[in-house]
């Protein structure tokens, strides 16, 4: 411990100084992001369920190929399988996202944020900004690496795809674009719902859950909830082969993200409004 | 410079703030005095823009602190020690705040540096003790270098090593010409820091008055008397227009409203024996919560009054 001075920037030398930035928010949530644990394990957790589970479904679906019916083979999607364990891998998105804004509600770090950026829609956009940047990398290099294990596992089996085939590089590109849209409102349900355990159950509720109930409804109700459930119409963006009842990718996509945006303005309205 | 007009901030049916209007000035170290819950950090939570005024306003270097342009540069913040992400390292943790609002990097060495944590610049803050924590949220307020400092209740959990460096640094920064705005609810911390005092009860303001004016005028004297005559000398001193409490021991009176001389002087006139004649000055501590005690009173006992 030094004396008490906080030199050496006096008051004279305090005269100048910019005013903050958007940038320098941004700066500091990618600090945020790296300087915790859970970021490394999380997104670890991300690649390896999504590449490992991607292998094993498509060797296990690729083994009975031969012996499946007619209609089975018609609706054949090797890239869909191969993707198919970044359905799973979500989870460690959706967690790492709420908690990179619920943990500062849970350990009071969000009022040393909001005080040294008290305008809260930066906060907020610098936040959701930095971890989808982070969560495209990742997907992509997840769906990639998933989609190349897949179907080195796939061929010799089964008919496997490559990049070059019709949708096949947009269902690759799109299921890393899915998941990013899926870490935006993970952030936003975060900001929104505020502790750790209710943000991870609500996105738990969205991506597994309802979709489950659904499944369980007479066909009429469940073909048009499928259909339009956020998640599973973002979803479309990473199939091939375009089963009945689902929405085409890109307008599957544009559903998912006007849910993330209204989800997102809610939070946004909240934040600026309700004490911290 | 902070300014508060007529701030008002209510919870529900519970007034937390009431009314609070006041100036803090540069130059001087002001203690913000009060008993738990009357108020002080809900005041400090609306100066910093976290909490809305449910009425009233308060401005930091003339604007509302949501206007700040860079908010750390101007005011440095201690809240809550605690207010850290424990899975952070110290640095990591300052650094996150430095570059939100363009602080270099280099600053984060330097106030680690000034509150003697450097040493521990690189572990996690949850293994971090409550004396530690204070000094990074100390660290953290240092680093914009800011004109006005705010601290709420910043010597809680310190040995009395830091406390001393706390209340250096604090007269220190006032020196500089820095606003510098301490809370606590301990008048004996307050007395030897603070320069000028604002005090709250129950969310309203009760003294907005200078240390020394404020030890002058509520310091209230009395005389301890022992006397084989006591009774004899407790009705002289009521016919005087002084009070008199009888402890437990019959010869053992106090008498205010009279000082020392006065009781000798009575005590002769009327030929008693004095075996004691103490004059005792009401501590600071007993003056404060006097203070405070009467604006609660006066608040729960309205009605009949």
């Amino acid at each position: 411990m030094t004396d008490a001075t906080i030199a050496p920037a006096g008051p004279d030398q305090r005269a100048a100084f910019r005013p903050a930035t958007f940038a320098d928010a941004l700066r500091s949530e990618w600090t945020k992001l790296r300087s915790v644990r859970s970021t490394f394990w999380a997104l670890t957790v991300t690649v390896v369920l999504g590449v490992g589970l991607g292998a094993a479904i498509s060797a296990a679906a690729a083994h009975g190929y031969a012996k499946s019916s007619a209609s089975g083979k018609l609706s054949w999607d090797p890239t869909a399988l191969s993707l198919d364990g970044i359905g799973i891998a979500t989870l460690a998105i959706a967690v790492l996202g709420v908690l990179f804004i619920s943990s500062e509600y849970s350990s009071g770090m969000i009022r040393s944020s909001l005080i040294a950026v008290p305008k809260r829609g930066r906060v907020l956009a610098a936040k959701s900004l930095v971890f989808a940047a982070v969560t495209f990398v990742v997907g992509e290099v997840t769906s990639f690496t998933a989609f190349f294990v897949g179907q080195a596992l796939i061929g010799g089996h089964a008919p496997d795809a490559a990049l070059g085939d019709p949708g096949v590089a947009r269902a690759v590109v799109g299921a890393g674009l899915a998941l990013t849209a899926l870490a935006v409102l993970s952030v936003a349900a975060g900001t929104l719902l505020r502790h750790p355990a209710v943000g991870i159950a609500a996105m738990v509720a969205i991506l597994f859950v309802l979709p489950g109930i659904a499944q369980a409804l007479p066909d009429s109700w469940r073909n048009p909830v499928i259909e339009f459930w956020p998640t599973q119409a973002g979803g479309q963006l990473a199939s091939v082969y375009h089963s009945p009842h689902t929405l085409q990718p890109w307008p599957g996509f544009g559903v998912m993200c006007l849910f993330v945006a209204i989800v997102y303005a809610i939070a946004w309205a909240l934040l600026d409004r309700r004490d911290a | 410079m902070i300014e508060a007009h007529g701030l008002v901030k209510r919870y529900g049916s519970t007034m937390a703030v009431d009314d609070l209007s006041f100036s803090i000035r540069p130059g001087l170290v002001t203690g913000f005095l009060g008993p738990n819950g009357a108020g002080k950090t809900t005041t400090m939570r609306m100066i910093l823009g976290l909490d809305a005024p449910t009425q009233g306003s308060v401005t930091v270097a003339g604007r509302s602190y949501r206007d700040l342009p860079a908010p750390m540069r101007e005011v440095g913040a201690l809240l809550d020690a605690k207010a850290v992400h424990g899975g952070r390292r110290a640095f990591d943790h300052l650094l996150c705040l430095a570059l939100s609002n363009g602080i270099p990097r280099r600053r984060v060495d330097e106030v680690l540096r000034t509150v003697g944590l450097e040493d521990v610049a690189r572990r996690r803050a949850k293994g971090f003790s409550l004396g530690m924590s204070q000094r990074l949220g100390i660290a953290s307020a240092l680093l914009g270098d800011p004109a006005v400092l705010i601290f709420d209740e910043p010597v809680n959990g310190l040995d009395p090593d830091g406390i001393h460096w706390v209340r250096t640094l604090m007269r220190t920064l006032a020196a500089e010409g820095r606003t510098v705005l301490v809370s606590s609810h301990l008048m004996s911390e307050m007395a030897l820091t603070a320069d000028h005092l604002l005090v709250i009860g129950k969310g309203r303001l009760i003294a907005d008055t200078s240390v020394d004016d404020f030890v002058r005028s509520s310091s209230q004297q009395s005389v301890h008397v022992r006397s084989p005559q006591a009774a004899e000398l407790a009705a002289g001193c009521r016919e005087a227009g002084a009070t008199v409490d009888a402890g437990t021991d019959p010869d053992v009176i106090e008498i205010t409203g009279l000082d020392s001389a006065e009781v000798g002087k009575l005590a002769a006139a009327h030929g008693i024996v004095l075996f004691e004649l103490i004059p005792v000055r009401a501590s600071l501590e007993e003056a404060f919560m006097e203070l405070t005690r009467d604006s609660v009173e006066y608040q729960a006992a309205g009605a009949t009054r």
